[in-house]
C-alpha cells in the first residue's frame, strides 16, 4: 500500500521535494545566482528523468488520483518544457534578486497542472486548477518596477478568478443534477437535459478561457505582452498544454453522453478561434503579442483535432503539444535572449537580425516554419494528424476552413522571416553572446523540431498509450 | 414552521450569480471587481450547500467541496490584493481605466 502511493505519486513527490528543498536554500544558504541556477538545472534535468522510470497505473484515495502511462507521458512532456524554459531564462535569471522565489512559484504551479492532470474528481481538478493558476499571476508581476507587469498580473488574476467562477458555477449544477463529483459517477448520470446542457457550457466557458480560445481571449494578448518573457513562454506552452491535456479527458471521457452536443459548439470555437487568431496575428508589432494571437490560432488547430473524440483525437492533441512546446520555445528562447540583453521586443527591432546573429537566426527561421508548418519540421506533422483526426467526423466544411487558414498563417510567419533575412536596416540589434545553457536549450528545441518530424515511431507510441479512449 | 423550498435558494444563489457578474463588468474600482468574483464564489457556496442538504444528504461532497472554495477564495484574494498594491505603488491609482499601458 505504502509502496503503491510513492510509485503512483512519484513525479508529484520528486516536484514536491524540489521546491521544498528550494525553500530550505532561500532560508539557510546565500549562494550566487549562477550557483543556485545550475543546482535548479540539474535537479529538474533529475525530474525528467524520473519521470520515465518505472511507470504505473492505478487509483489513490479512492479514485481522486489517477495515473496511467498517458498521464504520465504527459507529465514528462510538461518537465521537459519547464526545463528548457529554464535553462533559458538564464540570462534574465541571473541578475535577478528573486531567484529561487521564481522557482518556486512556477514549480507549485506545474504541481497543480499534474494534480490536475491526475484527477479522477471534481474537487481534485478545482484545486489543481487553482493551484496552477494563481501563482502563475505572481509570476506574471515578477517585474516588480514595471508598470506593464503589474497590469498583466492584474489582468490575469482577475479573469481567471472570474472564469473559474463560471466553472465552479457549472461545477455545483452537475453537483446538484448527478449527486457526485466523481467523473466515473458523473458519466452514467450524464444526458442531454437542458440543465447538464448548461452546466456543461459554463464548464466549456471556463475552460476556453484557460486554454484562450476565442470569445475568451481577451486576456492572452495583454498578459502575454506584459509580462516577463519566461513567464510569457510558460504561460503559452506550459500552462495551456496541462489544460488541454486534461480538457481533452474530461470531454471524452466524462461528456461522452452528450458527444453530439458538444460536437457543435467545439465546431463553432474552432473556426472562430483559428479565424480570429490569425487575422489579429497580421497586425501585430510586438513580437510577444504576436506570438500570443499565433498561439490563440494554434488552440484553434488543437481544437479541430478534439472534435476528433476518439484515440486519434487524443493522441494527435498530446503530439501536437509536444511538438508545440519545441516550436514556440525555439522561438520564445530566441526572444528572451534579445529582450533579456537589449530589451528590443519589436518585430521592426529584428530587421537585418541574420547580419549579426545568424545562429539565432537560424533558430528562430526554423522554429517559426515549425509553428507555420513547413513540411520537413515536426509542425507539419503535427498539425497534420490534428486535421485527419478532425476529418473522421465526416465534417469537410471545418477541415477547409483549417486549411485555408493555415495559408493565412504562413504569411504573418514568412514576414517575420523576410525581415531577418531581408529587410535593411541601418541599426540592427548588436552581436550578443548567448550563454553556453541557452545555446544548449536552444539546440534541444532544434533537435525536437527536426527528429519528432521525421521520426514517426514518436506518434506511434502516443497512439498506443491513448487506447483508453 | 415551513421549510424554505430549495428552489427559493437556487433563486437567490442564481441571482447572486448574476449580480456578480453584473458588478464584474460595471464596476471600475479594481477592489470592487475583486468582490464581485467573491460574489459569484458565493453564489457557488449556497448552491452546494442547499444541494447538499437538500438532494443528497447521505454524503458530504458539496460541504467539503464548499470548504475548499472558501480556502481558495482567500488565496486568491490575498495575490490579488498584492498585485494590486504593486500596482497602486506604479500608477498611483486602482481604476482600471488607468491601466492603458496594454491595448489592441
Amino acid at each position: 500500500m505504502l509502496n503503491d502511493f510513492f510509485l503512483l505519486m512519484k513525479q508529484e513527490l520528486v516536484l514536491l521535494l524540489i521546491i521544498v528543498l528550494l525553500l530550505i536554500i532561500k532560508v539557510g544558504k546565500d549562494w550566487s545566482n549562477e550557483t543556485m541556477l545550475n543546482l535548479i538545472n540539474g535537479l529538474l534535468l533529475l525530474n525528467v528523468i524520473s519521470g520515465f522510470v518505472m511507470p504505473v497505473e492505478g487509483n489513490l484515495f479512492g479514485d481522486m488520483f489517477k495515473t496511467n502511462a498517458l498521464i504520465s507521458l504527459e507529465k514528462s512532456i510538461l518537465n521537459i518544457g519547464v526545463l528548457i524554459i529554464s535553462m533559458q531564462s538564464y540570462s534574465w535569471l541571473k541578475t535577478h534578486k528573486h531567484l529561487s522565489e521564481f522557482f518556486i512559484l512556477m514549480l507549485s504551479t506545474l504541481l497543480g497542472m499534474f494534480y490536475m492532470i491526475s484527477s479522477g474528481n471534481l474537487l481534485m481538478f478545482y484545486i489543481g486548477l487553482e493551484l496552477s493558476s494563481i501563482p502563475l499571476a505572481a509570476m506574471a508581476n515578477f517585474d516588480l518596477e514595471k508598470r506593464k507587469s503589474s497590469e498583466a498580473a492584474f489582468k490575469f488574476i482577475i479573469s481567471s478568478a472570474f472564469s473559474s467562477g463560471m466553472l465552479l458555477f457549472g461545477i455545483s449544477l452537475i453537483y446538484g443534477s448527478t449527486g457526485s463529483i466523481s467523473f466515473a459517477e458523473i458519466t452514467n448520470h450524464i444526458s442531454n437535459e437542458p440543465l447538464h446542457i448548461f452546466a456543461f457550457v459554463m464548464l466549456l466557458a471556463g475552460f476556453a478561457f484557460k486554454i484562450s480560445a476565442v470569445p475568451f481571449h481577451l486576456w492572452t494578448a495583454d498578459v502575454y505582452e506584459g509580462a516577463p518573457v519566461a513567464v510569457t513562454s510558460y504561460l503559452s506552452v506550459i500552462s495551456k498544454g496541462a489544460v488541454l491535456f486534461v480538457f481533452v479527458s474530461v470531454l471524452y471521457t466524462v461528456f461522452k453522453p452528450i458527444a453530439e452536443i458538444w460536437y457543435n459548439m467545439l465546431f463553432i470555437l474552432a473556426v472562430i478561434t483559428i479565424l480570429i487568431g490569425n487575422l489579429f496575428a497580421i497586425r501585430q508589432n510586438n513580437f510577444k503579442r504576436f506570438l500570443a494571437f499565433s498561439s490563440i490560432a494554434q488552440v484553434g488547430f488543437i481544437l479541430v483535432g478534439i472534435t476528433g473524440s476518439s484515440q486519434m483525437g487524443s493522441a494527435s492533441v498530446v503530439y501536437f503539444v509536444l511538438i508545440y512546446i519545441f516550436s514556440n520555445l525555439g522561438a520564445f528562447g530566441v526572444i528572451s535572449l534579445v529582450s533579456a540583453l537589449t530589451g528590443k521586443e519589436n518585430i521592426s527591432d529584428y530587421k537585418s537580425f541574420y547580419k549579426t546573429n545568424p545562429l539565432l537566426s537560424w533558430v528562430l527561421t526554423i522554429a517559426l516554419f515549425s509553428l507555420a508548418g513547413v513540411p520537413p519540421t515536426a509542425g507539419f506533422f503535427g498539425k497534420f494528424f490534428l486535421l485527419i483526426s478532425g476529418a473522421s467526423q465526416g465534417n469537410y466544411i471545418l477541415i477547409s476552413i483549417a486549411a485555408l487558414n493555415m495559408v493565412i498563417s504562413f504569411y504573418y510567419y514568412l514576414r517575420i522571416v523576410k525581415a531577418i533575412f531581408m529587410d535593411p536596416n541601418e541599426q540592427p540589434i548588436e552581436k550578443l553572446s548567448i550563454p553556453l545553457i541557452s545555446k544548449l536549450a536552444l539546440f534541444i528545441c532544434l533537435a525536437g523540431i527536426v527528429v519528432l518530424g521525421l521520426w514517426s515511431s514518436v506518434y506511434e507510441c502516443i497512439y498506443n498509450l491513448s487506447s483508453g479512449f | 414552521m415551513n421549510e424554505i423550498n430549495i428552489t427559493d435558494i437556487l433563486l437567490v444563489s442564481t441571482a447572486l450569480f448574476f449580480v456578480g457578474v453584473y458588478g464584474f463588468f460595471t464596476r471600475r474600482n479594481m477592489i470592487t471587481m475583486l468582490m464581485s468574483v467573491e460574489l459569484i464564489l458565493n453564489s457557488v457556496n449556497i448552491n452546494f450547500v442547499a444541494f447538499n442538504k437538500y438532494l443528497f444528504p447521505q454524503n458530504l461532497d458539496g460541504i467539503f467541496f464548499t470548504i475548499f472554495i472558501i480556502t481558495i477564495a482567500a488565496a486568491e484574494a490575498a495575490v490579488a490584493i498584492a498585485i494590486i498594491i504593486n500596482m497602486y505603488r506604479s500608477h498611483h491609482s486602482v481604476d482600471v481605466e488607468d491601466a492603458t499601458d496594454l491595448k489592441y
